[in-house]
């Protein structure tokens, strides 16, 4: 069904059929190696070399070694951008699964309106990593923004969020939260998958709501948890459109929106450090693939498997 | 009835700001600032005509510049894909299962780790300022996530109809292109649509790519508007968000069905 169980599954994918269709293959599969020697493969063995090289775009590439890996770690700007980040993704990810999995509950199997109210959910997921919705986000949250307005029919006075050092970064997640409903079209589609028997049965064993929820819902569940919780942190660690525009370009104020491809885009594209940018590239990934390991190895422990 | 009435309610506070900047890009600036509910006091178009030619080129030189990378990478995606996708579901070769865990672990690969030695191909090929960069990659199928969609959905079609026609005399071309092609327009039409929304929207390899006006599609122009008006003129601002939503919002409303059987059978957004 997913990506992520195809990747531990692969090994089964062998189709008893005939042997031997390799040029056919090679039809078939021409733009495809291509494109993996020229836009995938290619360029990633190019940005690991870059990556131990000071490289500037005009002038040859100069080998420096580990030279970006350890300036990295003394790069305050870095080093915030990385905290920054990681608030970022390990505040907003839990609360918006929280959400679709909560919405995804209360939208029982059948219900009246079900598919408007799926679809109204969603919309924001569609929009939600454009420009569009960002230059929004700035209005929203700004001095005499939406939110402001709204709190001083309240009687309270707002201020600035995008513009507050405390605040801005908040406003990104916020923005990541409200867009819940990918999740939840995901947990709807594997609360379905659960046979009603089941609950059938434990009614008859006078299992209560909650009961069933913990006891049967839950455990079901936890592999589709699992596999939003896998993309959703993927996604977010690369999130960039809304940090760029809601802080105008430079991650401010005070970097508190520098999130962590904000910088690399700003090192590598701005000041043209593509040696430093291609480190951080390649750092990102390391960080990316190995919170994935962990993920999957501590799913050992809590993720459950009827099959 | 009362988890209705909670369900419209929050569905109505989720929705609201985007209600609010389609009724604020119909109201003077100054009540922007001033008005927190949807229906405006004063209907003034003026937002429309002024966002359209506030900057170099008129809108429209934008929206024809979005069409064009996103038509380009929807025919590369439906091509080179559904291609990559029948050899890996109809095919027996050497290295299959290789390649497969590769064309899968791509999926996962952040632009990032690709994008800098990209750039400076690019620009050696002189394609910077160019839609190629945008788009020759999707005809090489290098968003292998729409490959593996039409891989599950190939692998559903009942083999008997390849069986047939090869006895009939067809070869893998005629198969993939009057078997499998006419029998799988649902992953086609889910790989069309996530193509449409996802191309429309980037930001960051736009961002990098085209930085000649002329060359601008909808987002860099809209981020282009941001810096150079600043807070100035909110409502023109919200009149183009708008207009550069509308697309997304149509495809949205025709598309659904295939939005949602797509996440749902891959999880993605």
């Amino acid at each position: 069904m997913s990506v992520i169980q195809e990747i531990s599954r692969s090994k089964q994918n062998v189709s008893p059929r005939r042997k031997g269709d390799g040029r056919w293959a090679l039809f078939f599969l021409a733009p495809w190696f291509v494109g993996l020697a020229l836009i995938t493969a290619g360029p990633m063995g190019a940005s690991l070399y870059l990556s131990f090289t000071d490289y500037d775009l005009l002038s040859p590439a100069q080998w420096v070694g580990l030279e970006n890996y350890t300036r990295m770690f003394d790069d305050p700007r870095f080093l915030n951008s990385l905290a920054v980040t990681f608030t970022y993704v390990f505040v907003s990810v839990p609360l918006q699964l929280a959400a679709a999995l909560g919405l995804a509950l209360l939208l029982d199997k059948g219900m009246r309106g079900l598919a408007l109210y799926r679809s109204v959910y969603y919309l924001p997921s569609l929009l939600g990593g454009s420009v569009a919705i960002a230059i929004l986000w700035r209005q929203i949250f700004g001095a005499d923004g939406l939110v402001n307005q709204v709190l001083a029919l309240f009687g309270v006075q707002g201020q600035g969020w995008v513009s507050h050092p405390d605040y801005a970064l908040g406003t990104l997640m916020a923005l990541n939260v409200w867009t819940f409903g990918a999740p939840m079209v995901i947990f709807l589609a594997g609360l379905r998958q659960i046979p009603q028997m089941y609950y059938e049965a434990a009614s008859i064993d006078g299992a209560s709501r909650f009961r069933q929820f913990r006891s049967i819902t839950l455990p079901l569940l936890t592999p589709i948890i699992f596999f939003n919780l896998v993309l959703q942190l993927i996604e977010a660690f690369q999130s960039f459109t809304r940090a760029f525009v809601v802080s105008g370009g430079n991650g401010g104020p005070s970097d508190s929106t520098l999130l962590y491809t904000l910088y690399l885009y700003l090192k590598g594209f701005g000041s043209l450090d593509m040696g430093y940018a291609s480190a951080m590239a390649w750092f990102l990934l390391l960080i990316i693939g190995g919170m994935t390991v962990v993920n999957f190895l501590a799913s050992k422990y809590w993720v459950f498997y009827d099959d | 009835m009362l988890k209705h009435a909670g369900l419209i309610a929050f569905g109505f506070v989720m929705l609201y700001p985007l209600l609010w900047m389609v009724a604020s890009s119909f109201k003077p600036n100054a009540l922007i600032f001033r008005e927190p509910g949807l229906i405006p006091t004063d209907i003034d178009l003026s937002n429309y005509t002024d966002g359209w030619n506030a900057l170099l080129h008129p809108f429209s030189h934008y929206l024809i510049n979005s069409a064009i990378v996103v038509l380009g990478s929807l025919l590369g995606n439906l091509l080179s894909c559904s291609l990559a996708a029948y050899a890996f579901a109809r095919l027996e070769f050497r290295g299959k299962r290789l390649w497969f865990a590769v064309m899968l672990m791509s999926i996962m690969l952040p632009i990032h780790v690709v994008i800098v030695p990209q750039y400076v191909l690019f620009s050696q090929l002189e394609w910077i300022n160019t839609f190629l960069p945008l788009i020759v990659p999707k005809l090489l199928a290098t968003d292998a996530f729409f490959i593996f969609l039409m891989v599950q959905f190939f692998r559903g079609i009942p083999r008997e109809l390849d069986e047939a026609a090869t006895i009939d005399g067809a070869n893998h071309l005629r198969i993939y292109l009057q078997i499998m092609l006419p029998l799988s327009l649902p992953a086609l039409a889910t790989t069309a649509i996530f193509t449409f929304i996802w191309t429309w929207n980037d930001f960051f390899s736009q961002l990098i790519f085209l930085t000649r006006p002329e060359m601008y599609t909808v987002p860099i122009a809209l981020r282009t508007f941001v810096d150079s008006t600043g807070e100035s003129s909110w409502g023109s601002l919200f009149a183009m968000s708008i207009v550069s939503l509308i697309p997304v919002f149509i495809a949205f409303l025709f598309g659904q069905k295939y939005l949602v059987k797509g996440i749902a059978t891959t999880g993605i957004k």
